[in-house]
């Protein structure tokens, strides 16, 4: 492994557990411990622990700060004045093409924002030269860590650690936490998985601990990035560099829906407009394999005519079938559209599916 | 690492026992476990006939895709058709029930060209 990657507060964790690691983002993370299928399954019918470290994570505060990210993010931020509330929004640029896909929290002091790890300087950058005096931002990505606990039984581990009295935010929220009343920490009912559970944000120096906590009980097991792409292609959950980048708009995306309509005075809202109204000419579309593994830059073909390629493309654990994503002409996107993918040597058959591919 | 010594091995991590003129071709311990779990198994058709070094097919865990060389030149006589609904049965049992093609040897001079369990484990443990 190269020198220069960079690694999170739990690295010398991941080694002792005997993960193989790999770079992401620059970033030297765990692809795996016991094995991408175990890991799923484990998330999915126990709990699974992620290390989330290196994601982007801003704290965006001041006078100016809601009037601010509503003029930046296209959705609507007055959904989320209550304490604590959370939602997914996307970064767009002035030709309403997509710089990011994150979720902000409101934690009542300020704002969080919790985005993809390559995208990091780039949302940085962005928000910086549009903000206006009365806004402060901090980059607490280096200062903290980030552990997801995920699965139906995370929820029973986590009334064990944070005590008989704690009870989880709701969905999509937000809240303090201490644990054992002395680590400090933000817990958010959010997750990248398709099952119950939380992220927790803690200081750095906490993250081993409260990793080690977590990992004290049978149910949990360590899950690498192998399984949390599985599990997020599952639930139709996108990957900002697999399914849409800096040349897709969100209408073209599916990703309309973290746009409201009703919303004016968002940078790329005109762009999205006008989209809208035009139509869009290709939709990503989500294709189920019966047999083989579809994977990233696979031809996608119509009557034998390529017509795309593979964006996000796996095995799914729990279906045994093979998932892809891909961007085709918007009139071959309606679910039922039969297509083919070329997988090496062969051809098979790939059906446009509504997401998720799993149905829970 | 379990490296059988009834059978022999090719440098691409096959294993092949033979009896008569007949020889039962699959992947060693070190190949299933670099591999992870196996998802999907592409192997051919009986009747196919392949030289040695040939891609006789394909071994497919989530993160990797791996080619099947063939250690011997010979026809396909049968297939494990068990692979195909469990595939994570060459992780299971790589040496017994993970077999994947048996082939009527063309070359049994072939055979001088592969490997003993002791040669073989040389050769990974570098």
């Amino acid at each position: 492994m190269s020198d220069s990657l960079i690694r999170t507060p739990l690295y010398d964790e991941h080694v002792a557990l005997g993960a193989r690691m790999v770079d992401f983002a620059g970033f030297e993370m765990p692809v795996q411990y016991a094995g991408i299928l175990e890991e799923h399954l484990a998330t999915r019918e126990s709990v699974g622990i992620f290390d989330v470290s290196h994601m982007a994570e801003f704290r965006i505060s001041g006078e100016g700060a809601f009037d601010f990210l509503n003029a930046t993010l296209t959705n609507d931020l007055n959904k989320i004045v209550d304490i604590g509330a959370a939602q997914y929004t996307l970064l767009l640029n002035d030709e309403g093409h997509i710089i990011d896909d994150l979720i902000v929290y409101n934690t009542g002091l300020e704002f969080l924002i919790i985005s993809n790890a390559s995208n990091r300087f780039q949302d940085w950058n962005w928000l910086y030269e549009h903000k206006p005096d009365d806004v402060e931002m901090f980059d607490e990505t280096d200062r903290t860590g980030l552990i997801a606990v995920q699965g139906p039984k995370a929820l029973e581990v986590l009334k064990q650690i944070f005590g008989p009295s704690w009870e989880p935010p709701r969905r999509f929220h937000i809240e303090p936490a201490a644990i054992e009343g002395k680590i400090d920490v933000l817990v958010a009912r959010t997750g990248y998985t398709g099952e119950d559970g939380v992220e927790i944000v803690a200081h750095k120096d906490d993250i081993v601990a409260l990793w080690r906590m977590l990992l004290s009980f049978p149910e949990v097991s360590p899950i690498g990035l192998g399984a949390r792409d599985t599990l997020r292609l599952e639930m139709g959950y996108s990957l900002y560099g697999s399914d849409m980048d800096l040349t897709r708009d969100p209408i073209s995306a599916g990703l309309g829906w973290a746009c409201p309509k009703s919303k004016e005075g968002y940078i790329g809202c005109e762009a999205l407009k006008a989209i809208r109204e035009a139509g869009p000419v290709v939709r990503l579309v989500h294709l189920l394999v019966d047999k083989g593994i579809p994977r990233h830059g696979y031809p996608v073909l119509h009557e034998g005519k390529e017509i795309g390629v593979v964006g996000s493309g796996s095995h799914s654990p729990s279906l045994g079938k093979g998932m892809a994503t891909a961007y085709v002409p918007a009139e071959l996107a309606e679910p039922g559209t039969e297509l083919e993918i070329r997988i090496r040597k062969r051809t098979v058959p790939a059906t446009v599916v509504k997401p998720p591919f799993l149905v829970k | 690492m379990d490296m059988p010594k009834d059978r022999k091995y090719s440098i691409d991590h096959e294993w092949v026992v033979v009896e008569g003129d007949e020889a039962t071709i699959g992947i060693t311990e070190y190949a299933q476990d670099a591999l992870g779990e196996v998802v999907y198994v592409d192997l051919p058709d009986e009747g196919e006939t392949f030289a040695v070094g040939d891609t006789f097919g394909e071994v497919e865990s989530v993160k990797s895709v791996s080619e099947l060389f063939m250690p011997v030149s010979g026809e396909v006589i049968a297939i494990n058709d068990s692979l195909a609904d469990a595939p994570e049965t060459i992780n299971d049992d790589c040496y017994g029930d993970g077999w994947m093609i048996r082939v009527r040897i063309e070359n049994e001079s072939e055979l001088a060209d592969l490997l003993e369990a002791e040669a073989y484990l040389a050769s990974i443990d570098e």
